[in-house]
């Protein structure tokens, strides 16, 4: 689904990917882990092209996304993210928030996105925040609410930037619920966290980087239980 | 206190300030528009566009208002068009609408580009990663967050643009200050037509400034 081919990004002098190969399958959960500084975010943040590749090519469902005709808009309607601010809309009701887009973007008519809108809320438990504005919310709740802005958009793949990273740690719980259904209902997802927890129950495959490399990549008890590469080994044990 | 002069002269501060407030009007709009210009130029990628727009508000910003005033109404080699309905000086009106929203426009470019700056990056990023082109985020999320953090110092801008309005009686348009002047000269009379002058000022601006007050509180429901 995701090809990934020397991926390579440097912001100046600093070189923050340095060569980056991988293959993301379809209702894979790809958990990336790893020291901060080591890239993972702005690994994540190249696959929906937030950030530009310095170097290498990124082949989502078939197409080129680095090649310069490729249309983003398009691309990224397929590809949800969320971020470990939630950056929600503070402007507009929950429900404008979630959907803004299915309405400007997709052209889908108010009625059919809000009914949309409300069936997601309602599997994350938040119906009743329909009408509110996110300053009214708990992290929690700002969070599952990006959640479904994304899912609203009905997006083939999942990124999650350090979704719990911002939150209060009893909120961190439903939010992490949330994600784990998802997963049940066989999204793809690609998720930068240090939930380790997570990482071992849902993740169908564990990616360490550091120093911008997949230092190692494999079933997640795998690496849990026998890390192989030294920096992992010395990684776990710090988080463990 | 010698007010006697009001019951015969009054007509002179109404037209002034009739013309005061019509100078303002469009010399604020002139200026948010050349201001929004300005704002978009700086904050693209283009390097002339930034160029230009940087060099535009520090030399503006660098000049006395009176000056640029002159250099327009005097130095610009060429005459103003008269238009009917501004009245026997509309060529010296034109000239200070153009001279006052030039100088404006600056300052109104400032504003909106730190209102537009002042909006969280993740906003945008949260806009494009749903899918939206840069001018839909600009237009449904940027802009309006933007504009309430705007909204006061534009109001603040207006009314110093009402009141710097005042130097340009300099080039003989009969604004307010223009007609005091008038007034004082007519009645030997020094004080007393400033201070009515002084008061009709404060009842704009302070008019104006209760309005904005209210408009920002209209905004401020999801604060």
């Amino acid at each position: 689904m995701i090809k990934v081919a020397d991926l390579v990004k440097n912001f100046g002098d600093l070189k923050v990917l340095k060569n980056i190969n991988t293959h993301i399958e379809k209702g894979e959960v790809v958990v990336i882990v790893g020291p901060s500084g080591s890239g993972k975010s702005t690994f994540l943040r190249c696959l929906n092209l937030l950030e530009e590749p310095t170097g290498g090519q990124i082949v989502f469902e078939g197409k080129n996304i680095t090649d310069k005709n490729a249309n983003i808009n398009l691309l990224r309607q397929n590809i949800g993210m969320v971020f470990q601010q939630f950056n929600l809309f503070p402007h507009m009701t929950v429900l404008e928030n979630i959907t803004l887009s299915p309405i400007k973007i997709k052209n889908m008519s108010k009625a059919e996105s809000e009914k949309i809108a409300m069936d997601l809320l309602k599997q994350v438990g938040l119906e009743d925040k329909a009408k509110t504005y996110p300053n009214q919310l708990s992290g929690g709740q700002k969070q599952r609410i990006a959640i479904v802005r994304a899912l609203a958009m009905s997006p083939d793949v999942m990124l999650f930037d350090e979704p719990t990273s911002a939150l209060d740690p009893e909120m961190v719980g439903e939010v992490l619920e949330v994600m784990k259904n998802l997963a049940k209902q066989g999204m793809t997802m690609i998720v930068v966290t240090h939930e380790m927890g997570f990482a071992k129950e849902v993740g169908t495959r564990l990616m360490f980087m550091d120093d911008g490399k997949i230092v190692e990549e494999g079933k997640p008890k795998e690496i849990f239980n026998n890390p192989e590469h030294h920096r992992t080994k010395e990684f776990l044990r710090k988080v463990l | 206190m010698n007010f006697s002069f009001l019951p015969k002269y009054y007509p002179f501060f109404i037209i002034g300030a009739k013309n005061t407030v019509l100078l303002a009007l469009f010399a604020v709009a002139l200026g948010v528009v050349l201001g929004v210009v300005l704002a978009l130029m700086r904050i693209s990628k283009n390097k002339i566009f930034n160029f230009i727009s940087t060099a535009y508000v520090e030399i503006i910003r660098g000049t006395p208002v009176m000056v640029q005033i002159f250099i327009i109404y005097y130095g610009l080699p060429f005459d103003f068009p008269s238009i009917g309905f501004l009245g026997s000086n509309s060529e010296e009106f034109i000239a200070g609408v153009v001279a006052l929203s030039i100088n404006s426009g600056a300052y109104v470019a400032e504003i909106i580009r730190s209102g537009i700056q002042s909006v969280d990056k993740g906003q945008m990023e949260a806009a494009r990663s749903l899918g939206m082109p840069y001018s839909t985020a600009m237009r449904y999320i940027i802009v309006p967050q933007a504009f309430k953090n705007i909204l006061p110092a534009l109001g603040n801008e207006f009314i110093v643009v009402i009141k710097e309005s005042a130097i340009v009686s300099v080039i003989g348009i009969n604004e307010l200050m223009y007609n005091a002047n008038t007034v004082r000269g007519n009645t030997f009379i020094p004080l007393e037509p400033l201070i009515v002058a002084a008061a009709i000022y404060f009842i704009l601006t302070f008019t104006l400034s209760k309005l904005l007050g209210l408009v920002e509180r209209r905004l401020k429901v999801s604060d």
